[in-house]
């Protein structure tokens, strides 16, 4: 049994645990197989030979453990310019969360630099250290001490040189604003001129002098997000945006159901079209073209016949995730279960229990700039530019999927539109890579919305059964807390509960799922929290107090009466058309409680305000921060209530955005934040535990005025049950 | 089908079949990829551009609908290096996460705001309804559209 408690400090082994397993497409291409090629405008039909890339099959098996080895000298990390300008190279990825600017603050922090003066290159696999991915809030927690690290050594490094070069005495110097001074004989250097371009070779310090949180002067403001211009002005090429020269449009043909194999294929139409090149590798049926509307037209001239088998559908998800699954799951260390004291004596010592089940469906992440790539093969390397949160782990795929070592290929991250725990995988970058290597030109791919809905992977669905046993004067006695499939992220409680047993139960998932947002945190928090007010209710105890009663953690509880005080918690009466809910949650090192009022109209539920508190030890950017739980709670909105995806027989019912609901701006409640900064703790990750506790706050609060429990994630797709009235 | 078009004030002589969706000449053949692909059927806005003045979804727009229209995209909004009040404005409150909807939204927010210059936030909610931004950072959007209008007027 591996028990949650076991806890280790080593990143590597936390980051692993922190990403879910995301189910990989299997593209098995054998390379060499009928690759039509229609030369432009020529009209000739040839066969690709035999690849060369072959020979080198034993390459992609080659693992190099080496490079998972954080580098220890600083020049991996940071290069000084001869004109001062620093730049900083981190395999961590941008995708809104606003780490460039979070980082660069970091670094400007401990090196003593105008923030103009440094520049990140992130998740460029040939020039940045090796990253395991951008999940799990771990860049703040880990990346940001990384780099003030070698921030603060190539600092000292700095003043050692200054010392050598003008022979004086290294106290007497200080490093400020890009540049070394002597306080005694006023003479200063600028960082470049010292270093002129030289490489800084000093090994890092495992523990230097860094500043601490309270003498932050750059950390902990609200800078201004790096290149926010760009962004304004349309001029920042996300990947979808690049073009190389001769550049062809890439088009993938879809089976029409989920673990479909290629029966039939007839591309004599799409042959005869002027510039287009068709490849069928496998199961893999693709085209490219000079441009993306004949790319369209002849993927739709194709004629594919597939034979899918028969699958689940939605109607029995729920019954469907509680079996067992048959394969053993990758999930690093195994199912994780804890328990503590005896559940069964908790039960006995109990004077009411309580047995509920809740449900989460499927969602998908639908991050606006869809799955996108441009891939590129020169003398036997391949370059592929992609929006993933896992530029090394995508490189990996490729080398595996082309039988290449590792070493000749690249993956480069531009800043990207969106992930929020959807983009771990390569599929855009392989499929780009098939289609490029066939027609011996760059290719682009942009999956559509419709692709992006189908063929990305899911947010797991669950049911989550919990069982408690309480005493009258409100002391939770016993807790027991199973999740099927949806995740075992955020499963513990942080409320002080002697008896516990809470378990994660695997299973085959009926669709291919992995990692979002929270993992599943959020419906863990959703089930918890909703139980959490029924057993407030069960001993007539008010909600807030009841949490309180159950709450020894001094952060939580502080954060739960930041957000009561915010909202005004108490000060109003639930209504049949107004209701509030309160929630806490705890995950990633961060603190949350949420605060929602609720307006009932004709049966539709409409969240008018809520008020979250949150509290991730130091702020590094609080305009930042601010910024992403505002946004998560925006989100979460979406999944709390009316988000789903349908799905029967393999295939998805609403692939479209008129078909998928998605909050929009008449969904927005009035939002206040509430920052707990403390800068007498590390700082913690913030991309994700903001969303946590939403979607239980407003189920508590629909019950405030209705008196009716929604269990199940989403709320109220079709509006609250029973008939409507009129207005 | 030979066509002109007039974009950001220039014109742009292209021969493309006749179908073609604005949004695909904007970014494949004119290098504007200012505009952005977000679902293709008009439902994200992310593709909003102004044809004479009224924003409108480019990948819903074929050719032959705005040939002899007044294109204008998110490139033509600056002026000499100065940026137009809406994307000034944006970039004060921080208005986006990963802004790639931004764009769109900022080009829906001029629109609104050439025909209605002080607009109430329920004229703002109801106006961008239709554009869909993923990192929820509405509250600043329609605070920096309400900003602009402000701006514009003192």
């Amino acid at each position: 049994m591996t028990t949650l408690t076991q806890e280790s400090n080593r990143e590597l082994i936390s980051e692993r645990e922190q990403h879910e397993s995301v189910a990989r497409f299997s593209y098995g291409f054998e390379l060499h197989r009928r690759d039509f090629f229609k030369l432009l405008g020529g009209g000739m039909l040839v066969c690709a030979c035999a690849d060369p890339a072959m020979a080198q099959e034993s390459g992609a098996r080659h693992r190099d453990r080496d490079e998972e080895q954080l580098p220890q000298n600083i020049s991996a990390w940071l290069h000084i310019a001869g004109d001062g300008k620093v730049t900083v190279y981190t395999g961590k990825v941008e995708v809104g969360q606003n780490i460039r600017t979070s980082l660069t603050q970091q670094v400007a922090e401990e090196l003593r630099a105008p923030i103009e003066s440094i520049q990140l290159i992130m998740g460029d696999t040939s020039l940045t250290p090796y990253d395991m991915g951008t999940f799990g809030s771990r860049t703040t927690p880990t990346m940001g001490p990384q780099l003030r690290n070698a921030s603060a050594a190539a600092r000292e490094n700095l003043i050692d040189l200054a010392a050598q070069h003008w022979r004086a005495d290294r106290s007497s110097l200080v490093a400020e604003n890009g540049r070394i001074t002597n306080t005694r004989s006023r003479q200063s250097v600028s960082y470049g001129e010292l270093t002129k371009g030289q490489e800084l070779v000093k090994l890092m310090n495992d523990d230097p002098a860094l500043e601490a949180p309270t003498d932050w002067k750059i950390a902990g403001t609200s800078t201004p997000k790096i290149d926010g211009r760009a962004f304004v002005t349309g001029k920042h090429k996300y990947t979808s945006d690049i073009s190389l020269p001769g550049m062809l449009y890439g088009k993938v043909v879809r089976p029409s159901a989920f673990r479909s194999t290629l029966k039939s294929l007839d591309v004599s139409a799409a042959e005869k079209m002027a510039g287009v090149i068709v490849v069928n590798d496998g199961n893999f049926v693709g085209v490219a073209a000079v441009d993306a509307t004949t790319a369209l037209k002849a993927a739709k001239a194709i004629r594919a016949e597939w034979s899918a088998p028969s699958q689940t559908s939605e109607a029995t998800l729920f019954q469907d995730v509680r079996k067992p699954a048959t394969t053993e799951s990758d999930n690093p260390g195994g199912p994780p279960e804890f328990r503590s004291g005896s559940i069964e004596q908790g039960f006995s010592s109990a004077d009411k229990t309580l047995k509920q089940t809740y449900t989460i469906s499927y969602i998908q992440h639908v991050p606006l700039e869809p799955r996108a790539a441009v891939a590129e093969w020169r003398d036997g390397k391949l370059t592929v530019w992609t929006g993933t949160q896992r530029p090394f782990a995508v490189r990996d795929e490729l080398a595996e999927a082309f039988r290449i070592p590792k070493d000749k290929v690249r993956v480069l991250m531009p800043d990207t539109g969106a992930a929020y725990g959807g983009k771990h995988t390569g599929e855009a970058a392989i499929e780009a890579a098939r289609l490029a290597k066939a027609a011996g030109k760059p290719v682009k791919l942009v999956w559509t919305r419709e692709e992006e809905f189908t063929w990305a992977y899911f947010r797991p669905a669950g049911v989550i059964d919990v069982k408690s046993g309480v005493r009258k004067d409100g002391t939770i006695v016993a807790w027991e807390f199973h999740n099927y499939n949806s995740g075992p992220a955020g499963l513990r409680s942080v409320y002080a509960i002697a008896n516990q047993h809470i378990e994660f139960h695997p299973t085959d998932p009926p669709l291919r799922q992995g990692s979002y947002r929270g993992l599943a945190a959020p419906a863990n928090h959703f089930a918890r929290e909703v139980h959490m007010d029924e057993l407030a209710e069960l001993v007539s105890l008010e909600p807030f107090e009841f949490r309180m009663r159950n709450l020894a953690d001094p952060r939580a509880r502080a954060v739960l009466q930041a957000a009561a005080k915010t909202f005004g918690w108490g000060g109003q009466k639930n209504s049949p058309t107004r209701g509030f809910g309160i929630a806490l949650g705890f995950e990633k090192g961060s603190y949350v409680a949420t605060c929602a009022e609720v307006e009932i109209k004709d049966r539709e539920v409409g969240v008018t305000r809520v008020a979250e508190a949150f509290e991730c030890g130091a702020v590094v950017n609080p305009d930042g921060l601010r910024n992403q739980i505002s946004g998560a709670i925006m989100m979460g909105l979406g999944g709390a209530l009316f988000e789903a995806i349908h799905f029967d027989n393999g295939k998805i019912l609403n692939p479209h955005l008129a078909e998928y609901r998605v909050p929009r701006f008449s969904d927005m409640p009035q939002i206040e934040v509430t920052i707990l900064d403390r800068k007498d703790l590390a700082p913690a990750g913030a991309g994700e535990t903001p969303i946590m506790a939403l979607a239980p706050a407003i189920s508590n609060a629909i019950f405030g005025a209705t008196g009716m429990r929604p269990r199940s994630l989403p709320m109220v797709a079709e509006g609250l049950p029973g008939p409507k009235t009129a207005a | 089908m030979p066509a002109t078009l007039l974009i950001n004030g220039t014109e742009h002589k292209l021969d493309v079949p006749a179908d073609t969706k604005l949004l695909y000449v904007l970014r494949d053949n004119l290098g504007l990829t200012g505009t952005k692909y977000g679902c293709g059927e008009g439902m994200c806005g992310a593709c909003t551009v102004l044809l004479d003045g009224k924003p409108a979804r480019s990948c819903q727009a074929p050719l032959s609908v705005v040939a002899g229209k007044k294109i204008t995209t998110i490139e033509g909004l600056e002026r000499n290096g100065k940026l137009h009040p809406v994307q000034e404005a944006f970039l004060k409150a921080e208005a986006f996460q990963c802004a790639y909807c931004t764009s769109g939204m900022i080009m829906a927010a001029v629109g609104l705001l050439s025909k209605n210059p002080q607009p109430t936030d329920e004229q703002i909610i109801s106006t961008l309804e239709g554009n869909v931004c993923r990192c929820g950072t509405h509250p600043r959007i329609v605070e920096a559209v309400q900003q602009a209008a402000s701006a514009k007027h003192v």
